[in-house]
């Protein structure tokens, strides 16, 4: 568990996502490593200068998919031939392209649910305190029109001074610490 | 889309309208001259404003007394049984499974918009998807009301879910009935998840922006916390995409199979093999004819004319003329399939449909789904006249009631046997659950313009020019001075 107290980090507040990617590729020139931005919707530059592409969305979303379809049939199976076994005007108990549709259904809704869900779990929410809040200038903008980097304490290379005079060279709005 | 020239008034001099492009001729998605902040507060006041407008709550008021007619209509119905409705033997299916498809029908536009036009990359969808899906839910539950009191003993509707019980009674799965369950119930979920994951960011900027301690609680729950980090950003994208993706196959297969539900019956006028693509053409016509209805009042009431344009209102009603031909085409092949099909039966259900004691339902139907939509909605000035636009709305929605009632009612009551033909008349309690629904949808619907956001602000936020990330970090005003 990382320290729950002292600085989280240092928050950098720009007013155009371009001086913000412009940012983030410097830092992580510089050698951060540890660092997040904050934007009011996504901005696909800032992913690429943070060097995040990959997501397990996908696989998540595939592996809820071939749950459901599995599941949906094999229930059906289970329910026409061995649980409830009826006989409607002469079919097959296995009477499979019966089956297809409810399946299908259940393939869509399970991958669907898994996509929403393991994209909020993914990113770790349901969470409602994040250090980022205490910034007295984050809640004025990050969700309107100010872009923010945030390179955090926990980064080796983190040092309150060096790290604030390397913030202060772009054209940030302003630089402020962030507690825990 | 093609380019026009400027348009020109009657004098002759060029029309300076600042919601027309000079070069394209086109109207604008948005109006020229939003920022993030102005964009964000048009939106957000609506829905944190102290002072709710009076209109609002008369809407409200009128809305809930006549909603309480499904309250009225379903006691009496569990009191008295389906006898008070006007099913009888040969006309077994009656008003119930005509509302059901309609109201099914009129919450595809709501999952097209939002799905097959964001795979689609059709960006003028970003300001009416949200209550296009806010559309889609509470025209399933509208939807959903029927299927359920139908059943004779709707207190033991859950039975047709897959459950451990006691009695060992499991779903009949080669029933079309069990197979609606999986799609509706799927398809409510499916959208309720699709229209909450979209708001999560929104939810997020109204928590920010909230005043008032209680609406900070509300909406900050409701945020899960977010906080837009880059991370979080391409994850929710994701699975956004996943989304609709999922839901574009949703949707053509949940009209499917509805329209299964007929054609599986041998039955002349239902055993068709065209009902699928048929069906779905026409739910999504009915759907954008509602997603008009309710895109006219709401930019007139609050306002928001420069967020849904005439752009939105002229590309729905292409949409409207398109999925309009498919359904005309749909009608077409009825007729000739049952000349064509040289089957006696088949014939006679066409001759009774068009010419028979309920053929004015027949040529209700021609006239308000066929004639006067796809007749007028080729005239780009039509398309763009607010006023013409809302009362087709209405006319094609009322088309698409009857092509139900047909499909259902003269396919019934005079079958294979004359010794078994009877009518179909439907009784004051099938008119008051009915027009009940349309009260609780709108209450529904009035709900959630007051108390959510009702355009996406995150993603009118990035149809903005100073979205664009300019290397070497120029300033907002050059980006938007170049863009411009």
């Amino acid at each position: 568990m990382p320290p729950r107290e002292g600085i989280y980090g240092l928050l950098a507040e720009f007013n155009t996502p371009s001086e913000l990617v412009h940012a983030t590729e410097q830092a992580r020139k510089a050698g951060y490593r540890r660092m997040e931005c904050y934007t009011p919707y996504p901005v696909e530059e800032a992913a690429v200068a943070l060097h995040f592409h990959k997501t397990r969305v996908p696989l998540v979303c595939l592996l809820g998919g071939l749950m459901g379809v599995t599941t949906a049939f094999l229930m059906e199976t289970w329910i026409a031939v061995w649980a409830y076994p009826l006989n409607i005007a002469g079919r097959p108990l296995f009477s499979w392209p019966a089956f297809i549709i409810p399946a299908y259904e259940w393939t869509i809704l399970f991958s669907g649910l898994s996509a929403a869900f393991g994209m909020i779990m993914l990113n770790g929410m349901p969470q409602l305190y994040h250090p980022v809040f205490n910034a007295p200038n984050f809640r004025n903008g990050a969700t309107t029109d100010k872009f923010f980097l945030c390179l955090e304490a926990m980064d080796p290379k983190f040092s309150v001074t060096e790290t604030r005079a390397f913030l202060e060279q772009f054209p940030a709005v302003s630089v402020v610490e962030v507690d825990h | 889309m093609a380019t026009k020239g400027p348009i020109y008034d009657p004098a002759g001099d060029p029309v300076v309208d600042p919601m027309i492009d000079p070069r394209t001729g086109e109207y604008a998605v948005i109006a020229p001259g939003h920022n993030f902040k102005s964009v964000t507060q048009k939106i957000a006041d609506i829905v944190l404003t102290s002072n709710t407008p009076l209109g609002w709550f008369f809407g409200l008021m009128v809305a809930g007394g006549v909603a309480t007619g499904v309250v009225i209509g379903c006691t009496w119905l569990f009191l008295k049984g389906v006898g008070i409705w006007g099913v009888t033997i040969p006309g077994a299916w009656g008003f119930a499974i005509i509302n059901f498809v309609w109201w099914i029908g009129i919450g595809h536009a709501g999952t097209l918009i939002s799905a097959i036009l964001l795979l689609f990359k059709q960006t003028w969808r970003n300001s009416i998807n949200r209550f296009a899906e806010a559309m889609t839910i509470f025209a399933v539950c509208c939807a959903g009301l029927f299927p359920l009191i139908h059943v004779g003993r709707p207190w033991l509707a859950y039975w047709l879910f897959p459950y451990p019980n006691t009695m060992n009674v499991w779903p009949q799965f080669r029933s079309p009935l069990a197979w609606d369950v999986f799609a509706v119930s799927t398809y409510a979920t499916i959208s309720i998840v699709f229209w909450y994951v979209g708001m999560i960011p929104d939810f997020g900027t109204l928590r920010d922006r909230a005043t008032m301690p209680l609406a900070k609680y509300f909406y900050g729950m409701l945020s899960l916390g977010w906080r837009g980090s880059t991370r979080h950003w391409i994850r929710y994208e994701s699975a956004s995409l996943l989304l609709a993706g999922l839901s574009t196959p949703l949707v053509l297969s949940v009209h499917t199979v509805i329209s299964f539900d007929f054609a599986v019956a041998a039955l002349a006028g239902w055993h068709t093999t065209i009902f699928p693509p048929y069906f779905v053409a026409g739910a999504i016509y009915s759907g954008f004819a509602m997603v008009i209805t309710l895109a006219v009042p709401i930019r007139k009431f609050y306002h928001l004319e420069d967020l849904v344009t005439l752009r939105h209102l002229d590309n729905m009603a292409k949409v409207m003329l398109g999925t309009g031909g498919i359904v005309a085409y749909g009608y077409g092949m009825e007729v000739f399939m049952s000349w064509y099909s040289a089957s006696h039966w088949e014939f006679f259900m066409m001759w009774n449909r068009m010419f028979g004691p309920m053929g004015w339902a027949y040529w209700i139907l021609i006239l308000t789904n066929i004639a006067i939509p796809l007749t007028t909605l080729w005239s780009r000035k039509l398309r763009v006249n607010v006023t013409y636009l809302f009362i087709l709305s209405f006319v094609v929605n009322i088309g698409m009631w009857f092509e139900r009632f047909v499909i259902v009612v003269t396919s019934l009551y005079r079958e294979y046997l004359p010794s078994s033909w009877g009518t179909y008349v439907a009784t004051r309690w099938d008119y008051i659950i009915f027009i009940g629904t349309w009260g609780m949808f709108t209450f529904l619907f009035l709900g959630f313009v007051r108390f959510l956001p009702m355009i996406p602000m995150s993603e009118i936020r990035m149809m903005l020019p100073q979205t664009k990330v300019r290397r070497g970090g120029a300033d907002a005003e050059t980006v938007v001075e170049e863009t411009l």
